[in-house]
């Protein structure tokens, strides 16, 4: 994913002067001049990802407990993560605000006048609500619903038309009785419509509900939709197929898509063992570990042992810290520069004390939109999570991995896993010492938090009060963790 | 080859001290074990940034009917992937062909009920095959290309077991067309000059090479969706509009995959330019953010000028996030888009230094980036091979779009000049990028075409040679030797 800024728009071909250039003081970002009272262009600021300029619509097609949630909610944390704003909008959650009390499979035959006109009702709020999110910023609306008839995919298609949105088809075809009986319990018992159901009462009628669909169904046709852009996602991710993609952003979901899978499997997240710049509060550089590190990564290895994981596969940065851990835990590793920690720029290997001393400016403005601050000659937590994005990918193809990374690394890899949104995430807590075991359940991720006992520092300051470039030293030192 | 570290087994003699002992590379600054007497053991690698994540080698497979761009594929396939870092080399089996029939006569070479050179195409097969495996156990290959037809179900099931007993993965990619102007295009473009039809006239080599195909319709069997449901491919349809993959086993499969679906042969046109000359260009001083110098802006100007002059459709014009390049960007009056990928080489502690500032204070340094200048890393910076990783997003970018001209920087340019043209890692650092020139690169046939247009405004000279002598132990005078003059 590329870190994309719009330079301007078209202008007169005989203009002979080019624009001055200003270096925005957040991200650091030469834009031309003139801007509206001395700020940047908030245009220019915006887009993440090379998009064309329409919005796109993704619409799922499948029978019901065919995956199509688990793909619409994976693939909006997917594309949040990477920067492109996208929000779901699932049919049947509108169906339950509507309906309040679901009582049986009745509902969903095809005979049910009633039921039919408040489906189709639903459904046309739903694409409301998606030309709004649309018109207001939005970049992707996921419209997740069966809509396993022509007729309805005919009426989405001409809606999108007439708003100008691309239109991008997901169906999920399964076969697989096992898959779609795990499925069913996996999400579809613990839901809302059968609260005071037991397993066997659910599981029969939501049997039911899915024959209702079956006869209407109508798969994307090679023929008959060829105009159409699609992926068919054939017997849980075996095979695919795709057709015509349209531009960049189809194409990345198309390979988003194809490398995720659903094998049951836990990703270890944790930090380097704590360091000698730790210790003394400096931020950045490629120090060796403390001896309470070195007891740290001793841990890590009985920790690991005890998870009795078979393949495990193991990474690291490029810095000497983490590399240091892996070693202690004696399995086979790969080093990752792209898991490098954030570079600080001028502010590598400084205390918080001699960043407040030196560019007050600077560490107010960070404080102001951590997100997007980027360090002078460095980078921001926007230009990790670009930098990021090829792990992430490896990381889904993969089964059992341990992460050794950094702070700054792990907030981000997590805010992708935990569906954290920009904001939360330069804040998130990632102590040292603590390793995150992450397990994919039903529509979201287990955590759990195993501290290994060993005294770290504590290296999270979280954001003070006074943000203000005019506040005083002592207010943005508020929040500087103890260090020696 | 990548950089995998293997941990030693607790029996051996290494104590636990020992074991948290690191040292650095000092070429790719890595940090690896320290084995004591022992010295380095460093398994194969690949891209020093990212892991090996393919550990049996690959055979591609090619399947289709004549003319469905089968070598086409391959050829840039390979391009791609070398590229990237994971040595790939094609086996076309025409080639083996040609040598051992040293003159094509005709068609009927290739029809089936032709015995004699039924028994030459299998021998040539058998060789190509021998080959595949000389260059995956001998010559450190991770992917090898089979370019023939593989029409008949026959012949893949005899490569699948070939590959089963070798443990060598395989992987097919079928090239499916039935659009006849696509076809004759195809024909026209690479048959027609083909080594086989070098005494033949143009009307005469389409007519033969037509009833070729024919030849091999009777027996063409494509790969079927159930028979073949538990083979690894992709069949590409009409050139894109339609694929369908099966079974991906892995890694590069999956990013094979992906290259496959966005590469197009829709006919455009990729330009590349530095930045106009810039302040720390004239002072000799490699790196830093400085802005254009007054030549630099005429460049800009005249770089304007001469895109104009291109009347090019649908421009898209890209350039890094240094002042320099988005200084020249503005000339232009169209939009630009800012990539921080596009930016100039890291020179971590040798930003904004002249060579010879480097040559004095960091002096085994300068002769190590002699040494491998394509796998040295500068400290706390980057190095080329870093580079490439860095701008992978890009070029599948490019592939992608249609016209782009993309304005960037002097290592920038090296490295996707390599891709464009398949130059190796060890031609890539030293490839020719002066300022005011730019490159426009038009695919042609198998390969791309490249214009040089110098804007004739003058400029420092910028490249710097690989000198002489690159020992450690060099004096000053044999390190500044190749230095370009500056002020």
């Amino acid at each position: 994913m590329h870190f994309v800024n719009v330079g301007m728009e078209a202008r007169p071909s005989n203009a002979a002067t080019p624009r001055e250039l200003t270096q925005n003081p957040l991200k650091k970002i030469w834009m031309p001049l003139p801007c509206k009272n001395g700020l940047p262009d908030e245009r220019i600021c915006q887009r993440m990802v090379c998009m064309t300029n329409c919005p796109t619509l993704i619409v799922t097609v499948g029978l019901p407990a065919r995956g199509k949630t688990y793909i619409s909610k994976k693939l909006t944390r997917y594309l949040n993560w990477i920067g492109v704003p996208t929000k779901e909008f699932n049919v049947g959650q509108y169906r339950r605000e509507c309906l309040k009390i679901y009582k049986s499979f009745e509902f969903f035959r095809p005979d049910n006048e009633e039921g039919l006109k408040i489906r189709q009702q639903c459904a046309s709020t739903a694409l409301n609500d998606v030309r709004q999110y649309l018109a207001d910023g939005g970049q992707v609306a996921v419209f997740d619903a069966t809509n396993t008839t022509r007729e309805r995919r005919e009426t989405i298609t001409a809606f999108a038309e007439q708003n100008g949105f691309k239109v991008f088809f997901v169906e999920s075809v399964c076969e697989d009785p096992e898959v779609i009986a795990e499925n069913i319990v996996q999400v579809k018992l613990a839901s809302p419509d059968y609260t005071n159901c037991n397993t066997e009462d659910a599981m029969e009628d939501f049997k039911k509900r899915i024959k209702c669909y079956e006869n209407s169904y109508e798969t994307l046709d090679e023929v008959l939709d060829r105009h159409l852009s699609y992926i068919k996602i054939m017997d849980v991710g075996r095979r695919y197929l795709v057709n015509q993609v349209q531009d960049h952003i189809q194409s990345r979901i198309v390979y988003y898509l194809m490398n995720i899978h659903i094998t049951p499997r836990s990703i270890y997240l944790c930090r380097h063992g704590e360091s000698d710049l730790n210790v003394k509060g400096c931020i950045g550089g490629d120090s060796g570990l403390s001896p309470r590190g070195k007891e740290f990564a001793k841990y890590l290895q009985q920790f690991i042992q005890s998870q009795e994981i078979s393949d495990l596969k193991v990474w690291t940065s490029q810095m000497k810290r983490t590399i240091q851990t892996a070693e202690a835990v004696s399995v086979p590793y790969e080093q990752w520069k792209a898991l490098n920690e954030i570079d600080a720029g001028v502010c590598e290997e400084m205390m918080y004390e001699e960043i407040q001393q030196h560019y007050p400016l600077e560490f107010a403005m960070r404080d102001q939109d951590k997100y997007r601050y980027r360090y002078p000659k460095g980078e921001s937590y926007e230009d990790l999570v670009q930098r990021l994005e090829p792990v992430i990918m490896e990381l889904e193809r993969q089964e059992h991995v341990l992460v050794i990374c950094h702070q700054a690394v792990m907030r981000c890899l997590l805010a992708y896993f935990l569906d954290k949104t920009a904001e939360e995430l330069p804040y998130l807590k990632c102590p040292l010492h603590t390793v995150l075991k992450l397990t994919p359940v039903a529509y979201g991720c287990k955590v759990e938090s195993i501290y290994l006992n060993v005294d770290a520092v504590n290296t999270h300051r979280e954001r003070p009060e006074n943000v203000e470039v005019s506040r005083m030293a002592e207010e943005a030192l508020l929040t500087v963790p103890a260090h020696q | 080859m990548t950089l995998s570290v293997w941990a030693l087994p607790s029996a051996d003699m290494t104590t636990e001290q020992e074991k948290n002992e690191l040292t650095q590379t000092p070429l790719l600054k890595i940090w690896v074990p320290w084995l004591g007497m022992g010295g380095c053991k460093l398994s194969r690698r690949r891209g020093s940034s990212v892991p090996q994540l393919t550990n049996s080698p690959t055979l591609i497979v090619m399947v289709g009917l004549p003319a469905r761009g089968k070598t086409y594929i391959s050829k840039k396939l390979s391009r791609y992937l070398n590229w990237i870092g994971v040595p790939t080399k094609v086996f076309n089996l025409g080639q083996y062909r040609r040598e051992a029939v040293q003159s094509y006569k005709n068609f009927e070479f290739f029809r089936p009920d032709n015995e004699e050179a039924m028994q030459i195409r299998r021998a040539c097969a058998t060789n190509a095959l021998e080959d595949v495996v000389i260059y995956f156990s001998k010559e450190h290959g991770q992917v090898a290309v089979f370019d023939a037809t593989n029409t008949t179900r026959e012949r893949r099931i005899s490569i699948v077991s070939f590959s089963k007993e070798k443990g060598y993965k395989v992987f097919f990619v079928e090239s499916i067309c039935d659009d006849p102007n696509i076809i004759a295009q195809n024909i026209t473009e690479v048959k027609v000059s083909s080594p086989d039809y070098v005494n033949c006239d143009k009307d005469e080599a389409q007519a033969d090479f037509l009833k070729r195909i024919e030849c091999y319709k009777q027996t063409y069997v494509p790969l079927d969706d159930e028979k073949d449901r538990h083979l690894s491919y992709i069949k590409i349809f009409n050139v894109g509009s339609r694929y369908l993959v099966n079974r991906v086993q892995d890694h590069i499969q999956s990013r094979i995959v992906y290259y496959l679906m966005n590469i197009h042969v829709t006919p455009r046109s990729i330009f590349l330019s530095r930045h106009g000359e810039s302040e720390l260009n004239l002072l000799g001083r490699i790196g830093g953010d400085s802005g254009l110098s007054p030549r630099g802006h005429k460049y800009a100007t005249a770089l304007g000028g001469f895109i104009k002059g291109q009347h090019i459709k649908d421009l898209k014009v890209w350039t890094s996030h240094m002042k320099r390049t988005i200084q020249t960007a503005e000339h232009l009056g169209i939009p630009y888009e800012q990539w921080k990928a596009l930016n100039e080489i890291d020179a971590g502690v040798c930003e904004e230094l002249t060579y010879e500032d480097i040559q004095e204070n960091h002096p085994e340094e300068f002769a190590l980036r002699d040494q491998d200048k394509y796998r040295y890393r500068y400290p706390k910076g980057e190095s080329y091979e870093d580079l490439v990783h860095r701008l992978e997003p890009v070029i599948m970018e490019l592939e992608r779009q249609e016209n782009v001209l993309v304005v960037c920087h002097q290592a920038v340019m090296r490295c996707l000049l390599a891709y464009l043209l398949d130059k190796t890692a060890d031609e890539l650092p030293y490839l020719k990028c002066p300022l005011h020139t730019v490159l426009k690169l038009t695919p042609v046939a198998y390969g791309c075409r490249v214009e040089h247009i110098c804007l004739n405004i003058e400029a420092v000279n910028t490249h710097r040679e690989r000198p002489g002598n690159v020992d450690i132990t060099r004096n000053p005078e044999e390190a500044l030797k190749t230095i370009p003059d500056h002020f």
